[in-house]
């Protein structure tokens, strides 16, 4: 999904709110209500099991952008717990009203139903060293792909030993998501900003199916190219 | 809309966690304690010092760092920091010029066992946007003295995968323990914007 969520690379903020080893991790919390944020989400997701986290992670994406931005943090999660729970059906939109006095605003109800892993495009997986291809799609719902990377060309570092379900089926509620492993891909700055880029790199934990190897790219390019 | 109680909760971020705590509470999803138990865990139990200690064994036994960059959620298994949010960690190794640091653009995702909560500043739009773009200069901003010749490589966590920094152990700390060696390793170095040093706490200052 295509929402302000996806913030990596976007420009025109101001400096981190920080200096380092300042301890301002402590306290954990700032506020009297900031425990309730993951607590409540884990009842909800962990506890009565209604929901897997990427179902967590998708409907805080699905919050309006203005919502999305003026929320706190711990706020969204709160946003993000009470709209899965309601579409759940395990609780209501005006139970949440009356307790709250005041229209409690959801995010917005997802328009897609998400989608399977893609088939594999290779028989085998990819080893250390592959150089891959992040597929040049456009989802419509949650997908773990940050847009910077998006038909990007990178090296694989790591493939994982486990294997995890699918984060664009089991976003959206999906249960029998196919599981597959995911690949530590580096990109380096110049491939990702533009030649004027310093030196550096971003490596990002993708799953298999946002991938094809591009060596298997170039020869089916080369097939056709042979058969003109 | 009608009116239901004297004390109505604001629609505030404070109003709108009641009002949903209430709601689950009145249908009976709470059990009793576990808000306050699972409140204990996330704010002294998941701490920086879990990650210190790990890094200070890896700087002083060479068997353990191998496998914690082997392995590293075997590695923090070992001392017992691994479950929610830290169920597949890896180690990232730094070198003299090379500095990893560690990212959610996505949203916030951290080892919570070993580094503790992600920070504020850690979720802030100002760090999600800007590290994957400018990381250096992000590093230098937040007053990391990081010279010319350092490559940053920063790490963005969007799958399972959780990680951790392994610092390079700085010079004139050969003859330190390892429990004086883990007060050099912040939560920022464990997430890659600080890297330690032996000048920032005098030998036998601690605890004093």
């Amino acid at each position: 999904m295509d929402g302000i969520h996806d913030l990596g690379g976007v420009q025109g903020f101001g400096k981190v709110p920080h200096r380092i080893n300042s301890k301002s991790y402590k306290p954990v919390f700032h506020e009297d209500w900031e425990h309730l944020g993951y607590s409540l989400t884990v009842v909800g997701g962990g506890l009565l099991a209604a929901y897997a986290t990427d179902e967590l992670r998708h409907a805080i994406e699905r919050m309006s952008a203005r919502q999305y931005f003026s929320a706190p943090y711990f706020d969204r999660i709160i946003v993000g717990t009470a709209t899965l729970l309601v579409e759940k059906g395990l609780i209501t939109q005006e139970e949440l009203d009356e307790a709250l006095g005041s229209h409690f605003e959801l995010a917005a109800r997802s328009n897609n139903p998400g989608r399977p892993a893609p088939a594999r495009a290779n028989t085998a997986p990819f080893e250390i060293g592959d150089e891959v291809q992040v597929r040049d799609e456009h989802i419509e719902g949650h997908i773990r792909v940050p847009g910077y990377c998006r038909g990007k060309r990178g090296t694989v570092l790591h493939r994982t030993t486990v294997s995890w379900p699918f984060p664009d089926a089991i976003g959206h509620g999906q249960q029998d998501a196919a599981h597959q492993p995911t690949y530590h891909v580096e990109f380096s700055a110049k491939a990702l900003w533009g030649e004027g880029a310093r030196e550096g790199s971003v490596v990002v934990d993708l799953f298999e199916g946002y991938l094809t190897r591009v060596e298997a790219a170039q020869d089916s390019l080369a097939a056709q190219t042979d058969g003109t | 809309m009608k009116e239901t109680s004297h004390d109505l909760l604001a629609n505030t971020p404070s109003g709108r966690a009641n009002a949903l705590l209430k709601v689950m509470t009145e249908r009976g999803y709470v059990p009793e304690g576990f808000i306050d138990t699972f409140t204990h865990t996330m704010e002294v139990e998941w701490d920086p010092a879990n990650g210190a200690r790990v890094v200070a064994r890896a700087w002083t036994d060479p068997e353990f760092r191998e496998l914690l960059l082997r392995d590293g959620t075997a590695a923090c298994q070992q001392f017992g920091y691994t479950g929610m949010q830290g169920e597949y960690i890896v180690a990232l190794e730094n070198t003299p010029t090379l500095q990893n640091v560690i990212v959610c653009s996505l949203c916030s995702c951290t080892a919570w066992p070993v580094l503790g909560l992600p920070p504020e500043w850690y979720k802030s739009f100002e760090f999600r946007a800007r590290l994957v773009r400018e990381g250096a200069d992000v590093l230098r901003e937040l007053g990391e003295d990081l010279p010319d010749d350092v490559v940053v490589k920063v790490w963005d966590t969007t799958a399972e995968s959780r990680y951790m920094v392994l610092p390079v152990r700085p010079a004139g700390t050969d003859d330190w323990s390892e429990e004086e060696l883990a007060a050099l390793i912040t939560k920022d170095v464990l997430i890659g914007v600080a890297r330690p040093r032996a000048v920032d706490l005098p030998r036998g200052t601690e605890g004093v």
